[in-house]
């Protein structure tokens, strides 16, 4: 333990499907725990929205890619003692063995530190897995090759039926099917046989439960099993997918047992120590099992485990990691008892995923093996019914609960609940009201009937509530019930006023939360502590719940608390930015003398780790949760600026309740949400925008189209299908549009804005105190107008605007924020077009890129912002932000290659999922350090570049690129207009042909020989020929993970980086030296 | 439709006065009283219920939600009359009380639901209990007598289980053998859980369960073996004095729970009795003096002074929450004890190698 005096940890760079907030969580705590023993920490990690890459967190913070490369020139640099691998998700993990195998970590004598490399492969490598586990006689999921009916069936005696049968090299599942018995075996392999050689066979665990342990080990060899969870969803949906409940709960002990001792036995003989997951695939018939994966790292379920807990499994894990034993430290939440000890749990905790399946053009609804969710959220309370509502809610999709949702068109009702997709659990509900039995829908979904006897339960009581007209006829033992099962108040007064409710939902709602107030039916306060009250606990880590008459902390209405909002789940358009927001804040609540308060749900984010605050309470950020919380807690104030939307919108409500919002007033938030209010307040103070229209009808449409022409952005209230917003270029595509996918009507509106093209996009990230602006950054996105800043990349401190542009967009910025009294946080977005500005959005607080303009600024604009909302007086510091030797880039991250079929073009609505800010000492170094983190690669000289580029305007743009990648000795490839575009200009390139055309070389197959290795495609416009050509070719792309760019500003910017430096020219340079 | 549609209140009543409404879903003919204890465990209700170590006490489930997998089938097989799933042949527990109960249990090997087995065996039930709030009070104040009283029902007296000789009420009144082998092992009977039984007879040895009074220095063995059991040891002061003659012997002894505690006061070492006792799946137990360390299932209310161990003896196993006793051993004899359960059921089995060491000594 002593030698080691300097640890590097690796991060999991941005945030992407199946690798998201949970590792900035392991990471935090993993480098807390380093800190903690007086270890100099170095981390690497281009996510510059986290938390771990904070002042104070980590001794020195590298913004590079977590790649062999760059790893190793850290290691050069730094000479660490030891590197921890488990931290940083299967990023961190991959990047780890590539070093250990290619002899770094030995040549520069770095020690991995917890579980050994080898114990990584030996559960990373499938092969090698399965022997591992033959050798200790544990069962995994094997599949027979066989080439015969005979092979087949004697490989399907061995495993026992059903069996699954499936093609080799066949695509997209033909010739698959499961087997009940001999007769079907045969009939399908000799039908899969005639048209592939190899047929596999393997066990069906169709409809087997899935259960996971989390398990702990030291190098004394002593092991526990932190906790235990079981999907809802029974095996074939990928546990990132599922409904998960912690712990287990249709498991009797000897299950429970029995799997347990199963994990620890593994643990033990793969040779972890610190923390690994095993996953189960577990007969609901017998006492049969198989393991599924086992994962030698900190994981998505790590993650929900610690937080399910309150055991905090990173931090032990990396103190098992520098050599302590389990027995050396404590239990976190009692401080007084054994971090060695198993927690029980007094209440049960829910997972739900959230998706955003809407946001894409083309992609599967279906869930099933791989993971498509964006975020999840935790739900904790003490009946299933009660977890399950609370989750559906804390998904933030317009969902109220289980039930008393809007109406959800099911045109097939069985295939929907044997055919799973994102609104599963809706359908069940459905079903249940149309009179499904629990058994039918058993059948039909195999999720065991304790579940859905439960969520029966739900429609019962639900039934129940409709037969009252009102809350003073309705039963108070029945209402009482209602809130143990996890009702809201709006699912009560809907359930009881039914269509009243469009109308006064939200009074209607307060009539009986003020009833059930009078009755005494409010919910009670609950500690999670680990050991199920048999030890006090000196943490406040708090849930509410209905099913409990006393509360466990005391409330001493001192007025010294300031409560924090936190951001909900994560998803496309919020993620860690949020939780580091809050983070932020509640560390400046704290430091100026008052007791921070957290609520959030997410269990990803680091701003749900008890350690943060003072007291957090994991639950809902629904009106109704926050005023019970508010009610107990009797704060100084609220913070809602800093957790994005979600929080910003409970303001009016908040206000007319007379809460005390700290910071910019409601009534200014909603001059600034409302697009007619903030419009009028612009022409007021003289400030221009974009001309738009709320319009309700077809001509109507027409008319203002006449008035500002084409191209137009159009955004539906009210969305049928697809994305909600959509630029138009033309007649055709405006009335495909609003057919296809908008209703428009007076309920409906649409509005409709001019769309600018051409002009350039800038963000006014600042902090104001009573109107005047007292911090602030602007930052230049490097793509014109028309990608959604979240996927936009963006450049701060601004390299390429007018002295003119700037002075221009500060003047505006203040007279907003005069004109809303701006008291915290703000972001404005522009649109610039020679020295011409308009605002086209203005939010009243913290915005995506508050981390981002912070950390490269090196000011804090959280901090600042919080102390304005306490009402400290701030002194102005604007203007010194811009003063920079260098230059951040943000760049996003996408996740399409998980995306099964989405076309992974940019628009008006987002879909990245992650980002990354990198620095460098100009744009070219900052841009290619952001794009390498993101996962693009310098392409290969011996391979070429593939550019279709676009309309005239975009082939212009990329000429200079396309030039430069000649004379670096680029073959370019091109298709036929920028083919010819580039040989008029004196570029030679080779044609190549789109799917549509017939000729030799085919684009595609070049992707598919690997003669490709970077891919620029410019779609012209949305017209659907266009976008089905180059659909194919930017899928292709995207499925055979070759790097795609669909923007020509950001190709040009990549492909001149890339041509300017080559790697060895790119300094390895931490936060601190720039 | 699970919630019945109108279920019976009932009322837990502590001594202190305190008072918990909830309503039942077990037997609700008669009134209950006994000790109130908690147990923290997850799973494991079927066990619990069985296990004679809680003869006389109301049982409190942290976990809230109660009856989930349902109760197996009796299936009392073998020529031994034991039942596989169950510790013993009938519930010891008063009654047990949870905050949520599953009407529909599901579980492939559930016959019945944990509400029609309580009716069965005439044991109440009640949910809708806060039991965070009622395990807090039992944590501040110490276990309590309580009782259990139904809507329009019967009144009851407070009833104190520890001022009885327990261990007499479920001790077995006949001798009884257990498996084949060569090796033969007396088990006292001071109120077994079947799965001490399993857990010697699996292992090849002939198992002979005696009275808990029974004079077995009467009897040819090679190794004597202590049963858990319920409420204070101080009753059975006879058995301490037959550990004491077959220490004479010098052949192997080992004693579980209750066993500890009388191998212990045979020793010479003396027993308290803890504030609320520990009863999980959870509790950590060190080895003494070395790096090992075990997560065992408990239930006990009564604990070995460790200060009180006399010479020639030493801990073996140490509480790491609260540093209290969890067995002990002679420095030189074949004699030692695990104050958690190595045979487990329910809880996790990580010291089932007790068994294995005292069979190596036979």
């Amino acid at each position: 333990m002593e030698d080691i005096k300097k640890v590097l940890l690796l991060g999991s760079g941005a945030l992407k499907i199946g690798e998201a907030g949970e590792f900035d969580y392991s990471g935090s705590q993993a480098l807390k725990a380093l800190r903690e023993e007086g270890i100099e920490t170095v981390l690497i990690n281009p996510n510059i929205a986290t938390v771990q890459t904070s002042e104070g967190f980590a001794d020195k913070i590298y913004f590079l890619p977590v790649t062999p490369y760059f790893v190793r020139k850290v290691i050069e640099k730094e000479r660490p003692d030891g590197i921890l691998l488990a931290f940083g998700g299967q990023t961190a993990l991959n990047c780890g063995v590539k070093i250990y195998e290619d002899g770094t970590l030995q040549e520069y004598g770095v020690k991995v530190l917890g579980t050994p490399v080898q114990a990584i492969m030996d559960t990373e490598d499938r092969e090698l897995f399965v022997k591992k586990l033959d050798e200790i006689n544990v069962k995994t999921i094997k599949s027979e090759a066989v080439t015969s009916v005979e092979a087949a069936l004697a490989a399907a005696d061995q495993l026992g039926y059903p069996v699954i049968v499936r093609a080799a090299y066949a695509l997209g599942g033909l010739g698959s099917g499961f087997c009940d018995d001999r007769e079907q075996l045969i009939a399908l392999v000799e039908k899969a046989l005639s048209f592939s050689p190899q047929v596999l066979v393997e066990k069906s665990l169709r409809g087997w439960k899935e259960v996971e342990y989390e398990v702990v080990r030291d190098r004394f060899d002593n092991c526990i099993t932190v906790c235990n969870m079981e999907n809802f969803d029974p095996l074939g949906i990928h546990t990132g997918e599922s409904i998960v409940v912690a712990p287990s709960q249709t498991l009797s002990n000897e299950d429970y047992h029995m799997l347990r001792k199963l994990a620890i036995k593994i643990i033990r003989h793969v040779g972890i120590v610190g923390e690994c997951n095993v996953q189960y695939a577990y007969d609901p018939q017998s006492m049969d099992y198989r393991v599924i994966e086992v994962n030698a790292r900190l994981s998505r379920s790590s993650a929900l485990a610690s937080k399910a807990t309150g055991y905090p499994l990173a931090f032990v894990a990396a103190k098992l990691g520098l050599g302590y034993g389990l027995f050396d430290l404590k239990n976190s939440v009692t401080k007084s008892t054994s971090a060695f000890f198993e927690p029980a749990l007094d209440y049960i905790v829910c997972k739900i995923p959230r998706w955003d399946l809407g946001k894409f053009h083309g992609v599967r609804r279906e869930i099933g093996s791989s993971m498509k969710s964006v975020g999840e959220v935790m739900a904790i309370g003490r009946t299933f019914e009660e977890v399950i509502q609370k989750g559906l809610r804390m998904i933030g999709q317009g969902m109220h609960g289980f039930v008393e949702n809007k109406n959800i068109n099911i045109p097939d009702i069985d295939k929907a609940l044997a055919e799973p997709t994102d609104r599963r659990i809706f359908v069940i509900a459905k079903a249940l009201r149309k009179g499904y039995t629990v058994e039918r829908i058993h059948e039909l979904t195999k999720i065991d009937r304790w579940f859905l006897e439960k969520l029966a339960n739900i429609i019962h009581t639900n039934r129940e509530l409709e037969t009252y007209e009102d809350i003073d006829t309705l039963p108070v033992e029945l209402l009482r019930r209602a809130k143990q099962q996890g009702f809201s108040d709006f699912q009560v007064a809907r359930a009881l006023y039914g269509d009243r409710m469009h109308r006064e939902s939200a009074a209607l709602s307060d009539v009986v939360r003020s009833e059930r107030k009078r009755h005494g039916i409010i919910p009670v306060v609950k500690q999670i502590d680990t050991l199920a009250a048999e030890y006090p606990a000196q943490t406040n880590y708090l849930y509410l719940t209905y099913n409990g008459s006393d509360n466990d902390v005391a409330y001493t209405g001192d007025h010294r608390s300031v409560v924090v909002l936190g951001s909900g789940a994560y998803r496309i358009g919020s993620s860690v930015e949020f939780d580091w927001c809050g983070v932020n804040a509640l560390m400046t609540v704290a430091k100026q003398g008052y007791r921070p308060v957290m609520i959030n749900y997410n269990p990803e984010t680091v701003s749900t780790d008890y350690d943060m605050c003072e007291r957090l309470y994991f639950d809902e950020l629904t009106y109704e949760r926050v005023m019970d919380i508010l009610d107990l807690e009797v704060p100084h104030g609220v913070i809602l600026s800093t957790g994005g939307q979600i929080p910003n919108n409970l303001a009016m409500r908040l206000d007319a309740a007379e809460v005390n919002i700290l910071g910019t007033q409601a009534a200014d938030i909603d001059n600034a949400e409302d697009r007619n209010k903030f419009s009028s307040l612009c022409d007021e103070i003289g400030v221009d925008q974009p001309r738009w229209r709320e319009l309700t009808s077809l001509s109507a449409i027409d008319e203002f189209v006449a008035e500002v022409g084409f191209p137009v952005l159009v955004r539906p209230s009210y969305v049928l299908s697809g994305a909600a917003m959509n630029v138009c270029s033309n007649e055709d595509e405006l009335e495909r549009f609003l057919k296809l996918a908008a209703n428009v009507s007076k309920q409906h509106p649409v509005v409709v804005s001019e769309f600018i093209q051409g002009a350039k996009e800038i963000e006014m990230d600042a902090v104001a105190q009573d109107g005047e602006i007292k911090l602030y950054a602007i930052s230049e996105h490097i793509e014109f107008a028309g990608v959604h800043s979240g996927d936009a990349t963006i450049q701060f401190p601004p390299q390429k605007l007018y002295v003119e542009t700037m002075r221009r967009i500060k003047k505006i910025s203040g007279k907003i924020a005069k004109a809303l009294h701006i008291s915290g946080p703000f972001n404005i977005q522009f649109l610039a077009k020679d020295n011409d500005i308009k605002v086209i959005e203005c939010n009243l607080r913290a915005s995506r890129s508050f981390p981002f303009v912070s950390k490269v600024s090196k000011q804090n604009f959280i901090d600042m912002a919080t102390r304005v909302m306490l009402g400290i007086p701030v002194e102005k510091t604007a203007g010194r932000a811009f003063d920079l030797d260098y230059v951040g880039v943000k760049a996003s991250q996408f996740s399409f290659s998980r995306l099964q079929g989405a076309d992974p073009v940019l628009g008006v609505d987002m879909s990245s999922t992650g980002e990354v800010g990198c620095i460098g000492d100009d744009t070219s170094e900052a841009v290619l350090k952001a794009m390498l983190s993101v996962g693009y690669t310098i392409p290969r000289k011996d391979r070429s570049i593939l550019i279709s580029s676009g309309t005239l305007r975009q082939k212009v743009s990329l000429l200079n690129a396309a030039r430069l990648l000649h004379r670096k000795g680029y073959t370019i490839c091109a298709t036929e207009g920028t083919h010819e575009f580039l040989s008029e200009n004196g570029v030679p390139s080779v044609r190549v042909y789109m799917p549509s055309e017939n000729g030799k070389p085919q684009a595609i197959a070049m992707l598919h020989s690997k003669e490709i290795d970077f891919v620029v495609n410019i779609p012209k416009n949305l017209t659907p020929k266009e976008l089905s050509n180059g659909y194919k070719v930017r899928r292709a792309a995207v499925d055979l993970n070759i790097p795609l760019i669909t923007n020509a500003r950001l190709a040009s910017a990549f492909i001149q980086a890339f041509c300017e430096l080559s790697l060895d020219d790119v300094p390895i340079k931490s936060w601190n030296e720039y | 439709m699970q919630l019945p549609d109108a279920p019976k209140k009932a009322v837990l009543t502590l001594e202190d006065g305190s008072r918990f409404e909830g309503y039942s879903f077990g037997y609700d003919q008669e009134p209950t009283a006994g000790e109130v204890v908690f147990n923290t465990a997850m799973t494991g209700y079927p066990e619990s219920l069985t296990d004679p170590s809680y003869e006389g006490q109301i049982l409190v489930t942290t976990y809230p939600i109660l009856g989930n997998y349902g109760v197996p089938a009796e299936d009392v097989k073998g020529e031994a009359g034991m039942s596989d799933y169950f510790e013993s042949s009938h519930i010891h527990c008063r009654a047990i009380v949870c905050q949520d109960y599953s009407f529909v249990p599901s579980h492939w090997q559930a016959t019945r639901s944990l509400s029609d087995w309580l009716k069965q065996e005439r044991i109440p039930g009640i949910y809708g209990i806060d039991t965070r709030a009622l395990t807090k009070l039992l944590r501040e104040k110490g276990s309590m007598l309580g009782k259990i009283e139904f809507e329009g029902g019967a009144e009851v007296d407070f009833y104190d289980p520890n001022r009885e000789n327990l261990i007499a009420k479920v001790s077995t009144r006949e001798v009884k053998e257990f498996g084949d082998g060569e090796k033969r092992v007396v088990l006292v009977d001071c109120g077994t859980k079947y799965n001490i039984i399993r857990c010697l007879t699996r292992r090849g040895v002939k198992v002979i369960l005696v009275p808990w009074d029974f004079d077995f220095n009467t009897l040819e063995y090679d190794g004597l073996f202590i049963s858990n059991g319920p409420g204070s040891p101080e009753f059975a002061d006879v058995t301490v004095e037959h550990i004491r003659q077959a220490m004479e012997n010098g052949k192997p002894i080992c004693g579980i729970c209750m066993g500890n505690q009388l191998l212990s006061r045979a020793a010479g070492a003396t027993i308290y009795k803890l504030k609320y006792g520990h009863r999980s799946h959870n509790q950590p137990v060190r080895q003494a003096g070395t790096d090992r360390c075990f997560i065992t299932s408990q239930n006990h209310g009564f604990a070995v002074d460790n200060d009180s161990i006399p010479d020639g003896w030493e801990a073996l196993f140490v509480n790491m929450n609260d540093g209290t006793n969890e067995g002990i051993r002679h420095k030189e004899m074949p004699w030692f004890s695990a104050q958690f359960h190595p045979e487990a059921s329910s809880g996790p089995k990580d010291t089932e190698f007790i068994f294995d060491d005292f069979i190596k000594l036979l």
